[in-house]
């Protein structure tokens, strides 16, 4: 595992990834949906930040390109996006539907992120990247529990939520080993996740005007006439 | 030597005397915040006086637990005071008796001791207290052992005094992810240990609702006094424990200062203490008493983000 070179955005950059692990958790585990949307911004808004401090420290413009998209499309766009298409009464409901209940699943969280230590550590070893031993197991961690939200929660925007957590794992895990990734990449990607919150959002909408409920659990049960 | 058995009696003075002044700062705060004038914060000791001169009734059911259990509970954090930094950066005299885990039964075992009592005059609120503080309390456990392991392990040492010094030297790791986290997870489990508010309600007069203090509803006179001061103490030594230990080992008294160092950290301890009351007030003020079935989720909650900490440390980030 490399030293960093640089040991007080080293520190900062850990911190800021604790605590996008943290809310990741956080978007497995709350009960209400305006709970899980606003610590879905919370934790882009981590990510912009561990992004512009590995900006920073590496000098990389295009870091800091990724934190401005990230900010614009997941902490305004996709917050006002999802808003704007799903009624007030989704945003309300309390009590989310879900498959286990939440200290197992809380516990089954724990297990996963030292999964995603225990899968980062090989490939530690192979790159020589400052950073990555932070931002590599946090992102993998990040990106299996939103994998995990999507499996066990059974409302929609929940669910969504989950796929924009794995999103989000993904930067933070890329933003260490490919620093320099064009700008073009990212702004396809900040261009893409909208539009998917939006459709799936739209998508919700129509559900909820159908059935009066999102717990997507339910459409399991429908059958071809 | 002579000066740090008066030092370490000193410290323990400290805690018997300012405890209630905490209880009374809290109960006061909190009727602030919600507009209304609230007690004196001298309280407590009121309280506390007024129920040492009555008299004393023990039901004929209850047996010799029943009368010891308030000596032990107002004994164990006066001896886990003797141990832990409260006023010196310096291990005293006694801090050799035990470390943080020797505390920790320490204080544990007047927890017992008040279990048992709550069972043994079978009132029918007494043992359902006592139940449900072994609910809370066995899932605290795993979380304080946690909590402890990583501690000990990133120190290299389960003495209070080493582990103190390790988060601030250099201050940079002070923001040490692992450290955030067992910050965050002991400051849940205080709540829980403490009976404060997302676990349970100190000031509700429901007993089906309570947890903690329901233990204590047989007690009257001296049993009762014994009681609420040990309850008071408790919590300022659990405060001690985590903001001279984990949190800002700042403003403790060095080695070389002498007695006038002593002497000045106690403001200084007392101050800190507000600082933390004041949050504490914050949170309780801020969140809903969890129903019974959910303190499970928070004390989940609570491990997972210690097995978090955990293993940021063990891989070295």
């Amino acid at each position: 595992m490399t030293v960093s070179p640089f040991p007080v955005i080293a520190a900062l950059d850990a911190l800021t990834g604790a605590l996008f692990l943290l809310t990741a958790l956080g978007v497995v585990a709350t009960r209400q949906v305006l709970a899980s949307l606003q610590l879905f911004v919370l934790q882009s808004l981590l990510l912009a930040l561990s992004a512009i401090l590995l900006g920073i420290a590496l000098g990389s413009i295009h870091l800091f390109a990724v934190a401005g998209l990230t900010i614009a499309a997941k902490a305004v766009l996709i917050p006002w996006l999802l808003r704007r298409t799903l009624s007030a009464e989704i945003y309300r409901t309390r009590e989310i539907e879900r498959v286990l209940n939440i200290p197992s699943s809380l516990l089954l969280s724990a297990v996963l992120i030292i999964l995603a230590y225990v899968i980062a550590s090989p490939i530690l070893a192979a790159v020589d990247v400052p950073f990555a031993a932070i931002n590599l197991p946090l992102g993998l961690a990040a990106i299996f529990l939103g994998a995990f939200t999507i499996a066990v929660r059974r409302e929609a925007v929940p669910q969504l939520l989950g796929l924009l957590a794995v999103e989000n794992g993904v930067f933070f895990a890329g933003a260490a080993i490919v620093p320099n990734l064009p700008v073009i990449a990212e702004l396809v990607v900040a261009a893409d996740v909208p539009v998917v919150a939006l459709v799936a959002g739209l998508l919700t909408r129509r559900i909820y005007r159908r059935l009066g409920t999102t717990s997507v659990g339910r459409l399991a049960s429908l059958r071809e006439l | 030597m002579f000066e740090r058995i008066a030092y370490n009696l000193l410290q323990v003075f400290v805690v018997v005397a300012f405890a209630p002044l905490v209880e009374g700062v809290v109960s006061r705060l909190k009727e602030i915040l919600q507009s209304k004038r609230g007690p004196s914060i001298f309280q407590p000791y009121r309280d506390i006086w007024k129920l040492l001169h009555k008299d004393e009734i023990v039901s004929e059911h209850g047996s010799w637990v029943f009368r010891a259990a308030p000596y032990v509970a107002f004994a164990a954090p006066v001896f886990v005071a003797l141990l832990i930094p409260v006023l010196t950066r310096y291990p005293l005299f006694f801090a050799f008796m035990g470390d943080m885990l020797g505390g920790g039964f320490v204080l544990a075992l007047g927890g017992f001791m008040t279990t048992l009592a709550a069972v043994d005059t079978a009132n029918p609120y007494g043992p359902m207290g006592a139940s449900r503080t072994r609910m809370v309390g066995f899932l605290a456990e795993p979380v304080f052992i946690v909590v402890f392991l990583t501690v000990s392990f990133v120190a290299g040492s389960t003495i209070p005094y080493i582990v103190q010094t390790r988060w601030v030297t250099p201050i940079a790791s002070f923001f040490e992810p692992s450290h955030v986290l067992l910050m965050i997870a002991f400051l849940m489990l205080i709540l829980a240990e403490d009976g404060r508010i997302p676990v349970d309600s100190p000031s509700g007069q429901f007993e089906l609702a309570m947890i903690d203090r329901s233990k204590s509803l047989e007690y009257s006179g001296r049993g009762a006094a014994l009681m609420k001061w040990a309850g008071a103490m408790k919590f300022f030594v659990l405060i001690c424990i985590f903001l001279n230990v984990l949190v800002v080992p700042w403003g403790l008294a060095p080695e070389e200062s002498g007695t006038i160092g002593v002497l000045l950290a106690i403001p200084l301890v007392l101050l800190k203490v507000f600082i933390f009351v004041l949050v504490l007030v914050y949170i309780e003020s801020s969140l809903a008493k969890l129903r019974l079935f959910r303190i499970t989720e928070f004390l989940g909650a609570a491990f997972v983000i210690s097995v978090v900490a955990m293993i940021t440390r063990l891989s070295e980030i």
